[in-house]
């Protein structure tokens, strides 16, 4: 099958706005006659619902949460790009999207990133006219900072929970719409497979989390916008309940996954304490724009970071990369404090950390300045880890953040399924091998308020859609297939908990798909994978019946496809022979320890293809051409 | 450390609950309230116990997701922190405690510490937005904040919709989360236009879901983990009196003439205690 990006050709400028007038628009009148399914309600489901909504269309919204205002992009604290050029500093959309590319290490599509840049700034008047609170100046005008990696002020923010209010807008405007009748939420309700009829998406099949009831629900076309698979490493930044399920089973109905192994560790969590370890709190990188990171010169150093004197410091960023200092890419943060740690300066009780010290800031700025601009991350550092970050320097340690990787979409972020279409975290579209601070809110948002609403009317006025229920053989085939996976978790009654598995899965993911990886490590894992996967299909032990609130066959149903999604991720890993973004191969790499890519062979996304259970899943290749953007090899020194 | 616990379980909500004493011994320090839950989990399931129910989701606070009553207070004993954020290094060794769901009859019980909070989406639906449409804004700098207003809104906004308001008061109001909601978006003058008929409707709906009405206990603002302030209900107490005032719609009418009821929370608490 050849891939077809649809990306229009022509000067970059005005290839959307070209494309959008090439695309078939559906009649005011003839919106309401049709029904499309969306799944997740982040930024980019909870916007795509509530814009389509307002358009006239019937919408159908699923979260897993009690509450579509729970999704995690509720997590996100830094702040959201877009390029405004309010402060002269010499920001315009065409830097936006070189810095994207650039930063996404020449893996993404041009067409798709300019895109971006151009929305990014509808994004924020549309924000401001939700009210959305964003930091003003005392004049009244908008305020910026300056984000993890770029040299200009382009990031928006709202103190350090900037997700929370961008959700929060996307949320009121879901429910205005809920209110006016057009949406039909459906909160604690899981897709658990993608009904798709003569090759197209026609419908989900979903179970009601707490009744167990399972059920088709049918529309003109799905949308998912179910975020990213990062919790496959079990601890991550993610939230508990984000997993891979909606977008995994689609794949197995023939979306095809791009560039799985393209993973985001973000270098600023709190690090990891004991084993009963749940999850991984990250502390925004707009920490770094004030914070200086360090580490003991001398190895094995365990005085306190206040009693070790300035010159027995070692500023290890601002001493290797002196143009951007504390402020390289997250990717480049990350592996320099692996690096440091790997060497014998970690800090803490478990030697993973290194220090984070706002010392020099509070002499320069005052502390009220820093508690104005951190306040609530100070504060919450301050209740995980029973220590002042005002008075002692902060520890931090990178973890599993975000994935880049996601089901293959084309340019109107339709996935290889005619009518399924992706959105934010969930597709693979902008983001390359790595991406920018402050750029997940702006493409969750730019897809849902901004391209789909856009690119789906053009699918709906191609076609036409025969009435089907749940009489349909592919739906009987889908419920059935559902509700025997539900039957075989309960009646397996082995003897290990869901999360015991999930653990050790995560481990060893972290350990050889992780932060940097090795071939031999990467067949090590792939050797591992299926026999961990065998034992929990045979040992794995879900308590209680499907017919009731279960939160353990919830988990088992999404480890189930982590355990899956695992091996595609190394397989991608493996198979992709350069170092490039958050993809580091330890065989790979220049001189000075810097991904080398390799982009005579890999300048392409891997899109792969579902070939059935057992059988090794089928390469497809997207080539990348870069005419504005050349690559280089990236240097932030 | 060890650690007495006394949780409430209930299968559903037609079935009677009832306290069940649990001890989990090597509770470290360091862990999460809801951590220190996984690891009595990770025992009952071994024990071929069904684990307990709770809500919970980011771990990070910011989600909302979380909350069950610690020792008869929402969140527990530490002020402006949700639950998933506690961690066990403010419990001491052989202390018993508590956990039971938010209590109000707008929150039924799903199971064990899990309730049903769409209450709270639904008096958002009722007028908790600025209408907006996308592709209608003007540019973000065309309609100045300021800088106070917008450091105001923002703490109004800061609102989780976890519900510990609710659960905290004895009359079961959900005038905190109203109140927060309402002063957010009056406080921006993107919010203005519709500031009248916003309150109206929200307090409408609020009455409807038979959340209690507000006596200015002040509960709510003792337990709200992101420390919404008291002076949201005044807000939303003088927006509505003025709307009000000013005619705005039938359910201003019906607002004012109605002749007070018993306070809809003592009558979910009645309820409920039977269960």
């Amino acid at each position: 099958m050849e891939l077809n990006s649809k990306t229009p050709t022509g000067p970059i400028e005005t290839r959307w706005e070209r494309h959008r007038f090439s695309l078939k628009l559906v009649n005011p009148a003839n919106k309401r006659k049709h029904t499309i399914i969306v799944v997740g309600s982040g930024l980019a489901g909870g916007s795509a619902s509530a814009t389509l909504a307002e358009l006239g269309y019937n919408i159908k919204c699923f979260c897993f949460q009690d509450s579509p205002r729970r999704a995690h992009s509720i997590a996100a604290q830094g702040g959201i790009n877009a390029a405004k050029n309010y402060h002269n500093d010499g920001d315009s959309v065409y830097r936006l999207f070189y810095d994207t590319v650039k930063g996404g290490d020449f893996r993404s599509r041009e067409s798709n990133v300019y895109r971006l840049a151009q929305i990014s700034v509808n994004i924020i008047d549309q924000c401001v006219a939700q009210g959305v609170p964003f930091a003003r100046e005392y004049s009244g005008y908008l305020d910026n900072r300056s984000f993890g990696g770029a040299q200009v002020s382009r990031t928006f923010y709202a103190r350090g929970q900037t997700g929370q209010q961008l959700l929060l807008g996307a949320y009121q405007a879901l429910e205005r719409q809920v209110g006016a009748g057009r949406v039909q939420m459906f909160p604690r309700t899981e897709m658990l497979d993608l009904i798709v009829i003569d090759g197209r998406a026609r419908g989900i099949v979903t179970r009601n989390l707490i009744t167990g009831k399972i059920e088709s629900h049918f529309a003109d076309a799905v949308v998912l916008g179910t975020g990213g698979y990062g919790n496959v490493y079990y601890l991550s930044t993610n939230a508990k309940g984000s997993n891979a399920t909606a977008i995994w089973r689609a794949h197995k109905r023939g979306a095809f996954f791009a560039n799985p192994c393209f993973t985001q560790i973000h270098p600023t969590c709190i690090p990891v304490s004991g084993d009963y370890q749940s999850k991984l709190t990250l502390m925004s990188e707009s920490l770094r724009n004030d914070g200086r990171v360090w580490v003991p010169v001398k190895k094995g150093d365990h005085r306190p970071p206040n009693a070790i004197p300035e010159n027995e410091r070692d500023y290890y960023l601002e001493r290797r990369y002196p143009s951007f200092g504390n402020l390289v890419p997250r990717d480049v943060a990350s592996r320099n404090a692996k690096a440091v740690c790997d060497e014998g300066h970690g800090v803490g009780e478990t030697s993973l950390a290194v220090y984070l010290d706002f010392r020099d800031a509070i002499a320069r700025l005052g502390t009220h300045v820093i508690r104005e601009r951190y306040g609530n991350l100070f504060d919450m550092y301050e209740r995980i880890t029973g220590e002042n970050p005002y008075q002692v320097p902060m520890r931090i340690y990178p973890a599993i953040h975000y994935t880049m990787g996601g089901l293959w979409v084309d340019y109107n972020l339709m996935s290889t399924i005619p009518g399924l279409y992706v959105i934010g975290e969930a597709n693979f579209s902008d983001h390359g091998a790595n991406r920018l601070g402050a750029s997940a809110l702006m493409q969750g948002l730019a897809d849902g308020y901004f391209v789909l609403p856009n690119t789906i009317n053009d699918y709906l006025a191609s076609h036409r859609f025969e009435a089907v229920d749940a009489g349909h053989p592919a739906a009987q085939q889908a419920e059935a297939q559902v509700r025997a996976l539900t039957q075989r978790f309960l009646e397996t009654k082995g003897t290990r908990s869901v999360d015991s598995f999930h653990r050790e899965l995560g481990k060893l993911m972290w350990d050889y798909c992780g932060m940097s990886r090795t071939a031999e490590g990467l067949k090590y894992a792939l050797s591992k994978i299926p026999e961990l996967r065998d034992q929990f299909w045979r040992e794995v032990r879900v308590l209680g019946g499907g017919e009731e609130l279960n939160q353990s066959l919830e988990k088992a149903g999404r480890v189930a496809d982590f355990f899956e999604l695992a091996e595609l991720m190394c397989i991608d890993a493996l198979h992709r022979n350069e170092s490039c973004g958050g993809h580091f191969r330890e065989e790979y790499q220049t001189e000075d320890g810097e991904a080398a890519r390799n982009d005579d062979e890999y300048s392409y996304v891997a899109a792969w293809q579902f070939c059935g259970p057992g059988i090794s899943p089928t390469l497809h290749k997207e080539p990348l051409t870069f005419e504005y953007v050349h690559p280089t090899q990236r240097s932030y020194k | 450390m060890r650690l007495i616990l006394h949780i409430w379980r209930q299968r559903n909500v037609h079935e009677k609950g009832r306290m069940v004493r649990y001890e989990v011994p090597d509770v470290n320090p360091d862990m999460s309230f809801l951590e220190m839950l996984d690891v009595l989990n990770e025992q009952l399931i071994a024990k071929g116990e069904m684990p307990v129910a709770f809500d919970h989701d980011c771990r990070e606070g910011i989600c909302g997701m979380c909350g069950f009553m610690i020792n008869g207070v929402a969140h527990g004993p530490l002020r402006g922190t949700t639950v998933c954020q506690l961690h066990m290094r403010h419990f001491h060794d052989g202390q018993e405690l508590y956990l039971e769901p938010w209590r109000a009859r707008a929150f039924p019980l799903v199971r064990d510490l899990v309730v049903n909070r769409s209450a709270f989406d639904r008096l958002i639906a009722a007028g908790g937005f600025i209408s907006a449409s996308t592709g209608s804004a003007p540019d973000g700098n065309a309609i100045l904040v300021p800088k106070e207003n917008a450091d105001r809104a923002m703490d109004a906004a800061a609102c989780i919709g976890c519900g510990a308001c609710v659960a905290m008061c004895p009359n079961a109001s959900a005038s905190l989360f109203l109140g927060a909601k309402i002063s957010h978006l009056g406080l921006l003058p993107q919010g203005q236009p519709e500031r009248g008929d916003r309150v109206i409707a929200m307090v409408a709906q609020a009455r409807q879901e038979m959340f209690g009405s507000c006596t200015s206990i002040g509960e709510c603002e003792a337990v709200c983990p992101k420390e919404i302030k008291l002076e949201v209900i005044a807000r939303m107490n003088r927006d509505f009196i003025a709307a009000a005032w000013q005619g705005r719609g039938a359910a201003a009418e019906d607002q004012i003439s109605a002749p007070e009821e018993p306070l809809a929370g003592n009558r979910a608490i009645e309820t409920r205690s039977a269960g």
